[in-house]
């Protein structure tokens, strides 16, 4: 059966961890799990594919984890917080894995963290739905008089309204397709 | 009565506890992070909790895919500090408070949250780390300064509980304290966040617009941030800073005025944005069995408070 749409499909560069992929990768995770014991460890670098066995992974599911595509790992129901053990059982760091999964040098990658990360411009959508969250526009209380900077009010062209409140019908646009 | 006096939002990178439990606290890169917690250790000696409840999640340590809960809540004695796969982190067991904890448990099922009871449980850096940068650096040998109720958060299985549904367990966590006959004086942690993502090829991501904006609005307008939904947070915050609906379940515990006394921003460590504040009740009694406020003197603390806050460092 194929997947089921969800309106996260539409984030780039993104395989969202859902109830579906937990069930899918459910062995993926279990092996990887199992690397948190040395005598397991030892066992998989000994014989890697027989090792894999013991976990009933689908063939594709085999495939990634040898290879070490952990992007393909991710789609088919690999969750991140698992499968860096499988990287750290190979001796690499998070930021290595991070590099690998993005297309990077550790080197690039890293320098891209130093300068403040991955820019959400641009990355929010597939499907050109990058204007920013309307949680993003809304306007701060006009009562409050803590802020000593004046808002950057960037994106909200709209008008400044003092307060969203609650009960304001809004029109649910983008949200749900 | 008990009491919840405060609450704290920290982010908890496992590379935090790494750096302090490695030394590395005076690098540069690290120094950077660190620093900006020191007006909170300072805060936190000064408060003096009798009991901290501490919103976190665990990294497939305590809890794998076999078993997901929702909302853990921890009513052990104590709770070891779980092996991540390089032997657990050398901090002290974490005390619990059974008592407290199981009369919370029963008071916020009856009040239809149906969390899952945790007897026995291992907690890793999603708890200890946010520890370190309050309470300090602790010997394994010695105590944390007060017992600890752990509350594990599934935010690593999509969908984690909506952010409505976080702050109004906090509504009712801060009504179960409330109802505990003991003097006690409680502050509430949410840890996790900010932005990041760590997975796939858009790891990496940060966005500090929206960190700024969070920890703006939960002092000024936290309903308007128990409204965001899921999909927001992933496509600006990162697929894995969802987990900054954790922090909603600290605010939610909290009164509806609160002061903002201190706050903290950096990127990154690691993968993520480091974000962390302190909000204080206004009513918060100075120390046990003290009388009420005097509304003047509220105002003027509340003007004070407000001249701590520690703009954003960004």
């Amino acid at each position: 059966m194929a997947r089921e749409q969800h309106d996260y499909d539409d984030i780039p560069g993104t395989f969202v961890f859902d109830a579906e992929r937990s069930r899918e990768g459910f062995g993926i995770n279990m092996f990887c799990m199992s690397l948190m014991k040395d005598e397991n460890r030892k066992a998989f670098q000994a014989n890697e594919a027989e090792y894999l066995k013991k976990f009933k992974l689908t063939p594709e599911q085999t495939e990634a984890v040898l290879k070490r595509d952990y992007n393909r790992m991710l789609e088919l129901g690999g969750n991140i917080y698992f499968t860096a053990k499988l990287g750290a059982t190979d001796g690499h760091s998070f930021q290595h894995l991070a590099a690998v999964m993005t297309g990077n040098s550790q080197d690039d990658y890293a320098k891209m963290m130093l300068g403040g990360g991955r820019n959400v411009e641009g990355n929010r959508s597939r499907s050109g739905k990058n204007a920013p969250s309307k949680f993003l526009s809304g306007a701060a209380p006009a009562k409050n008089r803590t802020a000593a900077k004046p808002k950057a009010k960037a994106k909200a062209k709209a008008k400044p309204k003092p307060k969203v409140k609650k009960s304001k019908p809004r029109a649910k646009s983008a949200k749900r397709k | 009565m008990a009491r919840i006096i405060a609450g704290v939002g920290s982010s908890h990178v496992p590379a935090i506890g790494a750096a302090l439990d490695n030394g590395r606290t005076e690098e540069p890169y690290w120094k950077r992070v660190f620093s900006g917690f020191e007006k909170s250790q300072e805060w936190m000696r000064e408060t003096k909790p009798d009991v901290a409840i501490i919103v976190y999640n665990d990294h497939a340590s305590a809890f794998s895919v076999e078993m997901i809960p929702t909302f853990a809540l921890g009513c052990a004695a104590e709770f070891p500090p779980a092996d991540e796969g390089w032997g657990p982190r050398p901090v002290p067991v974490v005390q619990g408070h059974p008592a407290l904890a199981s009369h919370i448990a029963q008071s916020v099922i009856l009040d239809e949250f149906d969390l899952t009871i945790c007897n026995k449980m291992e907690v890793d850096h999603g708890m200890t780390v946010p520890m370190n940068l309050l309470f300090g650096k602790v010997d394994k040998s010695a105590h944390w300064p007060c017992p600890v109720i752990p509350l594990a958060v599934n935010v690593v299985m999509y969908p984690p509980p909506t952010g409505h549904r976080c702050y109004m367990l906090g509504r009712a966590i801060r009504k179960a304290v409330e109802s505990y006959p003991d003097d006690l004086r409680v502050v509430i942690f949410g840890t996790g966040g900010l932005s990041h993502q760590i997975s796939g090829p858009r790891a990496g991501l940060i966005n500090s617009k929206w960190d700024k904006h969070f920890l703006d609005n939960l002092s000024k307008d936290p309903q308007k941030l128990a409204k965001i939904p899921h999909i927001d947070y992933m496509r600006e915050a990162g697929a894995e800073g969802i987990e900054m609906v954790m922090w909603l379940i600290m605010r939610g515990a909290l009164d509806d005025k609160v002061d903002e006394v201190y706050r903290f921003y950096t990127v990154p460590a690691s993968n993520t944005a480091v974000g962390h504040i302190i909000l204080e009740n206004r009513a918060k009694v100075a120390s046990k069995g003290a009388a009420k406020h005097k509304p003047a003197a509220a105002k003027h603390k509340r003007a004070a408070a407000r001249a701590k806050v520690d703009r954003i460092h960004s």
